[in-house]
């Protein structure tokens, strides 16, 4: 029953095995450090979130107030222009090959944004232009 | 490499963002602000177009052609004083928009 051929055969199934799982280990190290890398530098993802969002306010806060009075208007057509950016996540939601329910959403999303992109921009682009006349 | 060059792009276009409403401190500057705008949502809807999952690029020139030709036809033809009552308008259409996404 044991003869050295089988002994051989069942050492090298071993050693093949036991490579198998020293690589699948250093793999999972590896992921484990992409990871670890991709959460800014040593805080939670929620941190840096945070962070983004409270830099974000200030800088909304002081620049809408920096707008002069007579531009009230522009400003709320400019800022409605670039709140479309949503179009971003529309684009995500209807990109995916195939068929699907969030496709057909994202498409009207796409559609709406789009009407507010370019409908806004004009709008914007028209009242500054009012606003030029007058001026000089 | 490619997650780093989408974030690093929207921040670009944040950044223009930014840029378009300081250029309404002034009449001066205004114009140039909403350039400014423009060129940050291209960035951004650009830098979306070039991501791994979006595949399916007729549907959505189709989709931005249609809501292109709506708005800027729109935006064209209106009275002056109605202006307000349109950019009211189209807040809702975003909205709408914001409720298809979530």
């Amino acid at each position: 029953m044991m003869n050295p051929n089988s002994i051989v055969e069942a050492a090298t199934k071993l050693a093949n095995q036991a490579t198998q799982m020293a690589q699948d280990a250093a793999s999972l190290a590896n992921q484990a450090t992409l990871l670890t890398q991709q959460t800014a530098g040593g805080g939670s993802a929620f941190i840096s979130l945070l962070t983004v969002f409270v830099l974000a306010v200030f800088v909304g806060y002081y620049v809408v107030w920096g707008v002069t009075p007579a531009l009230h208007s522009p400003l709320m057509s400019v800022t409605n222009a670039v709140s479309s950016v949503v179009i971003v996540g529309a684009l995500i939601a209807a990109g995916p090959a195939g068929f699907s329910g969030a496709k057909v959403m994202g498409f009207l999303a796409v559609v709406l944004a789009s009407v507010n992109i370019f409908g806004g921009f004009i709008v914007t682009q028209r009242m500054l232009a009012m606003f030029k006349k007058k001026q000089k | 490499m490619s997650e780093n060059f989408a974030a690093f792009a929207y921040l670009i276009a944040a950044v223009c963002f930014i840029m378009a409403l300081r250029g309404l401190a002034s009449p001066v500057t205004a114009r140039a602000g909403n350039v400014w705008g423009i060129a940050g949502m291209a960035v951004a809807i650009l830098t979306t177009l070039m991501m791994p999952g979006v595949l399916s690029y007729t549907v959505i020139v189709v989709g931005i052609a249609i809501g292109g030709a709506i708005g800027t036809v729109t935006a064209k033809k209106i009275q002056m004083t109605a202006l307000p009552q349109l950019v009211a308008a189209f807040h809702s259409l975003v909205g709408l928009a914001a409720v298809f996404i979530a």
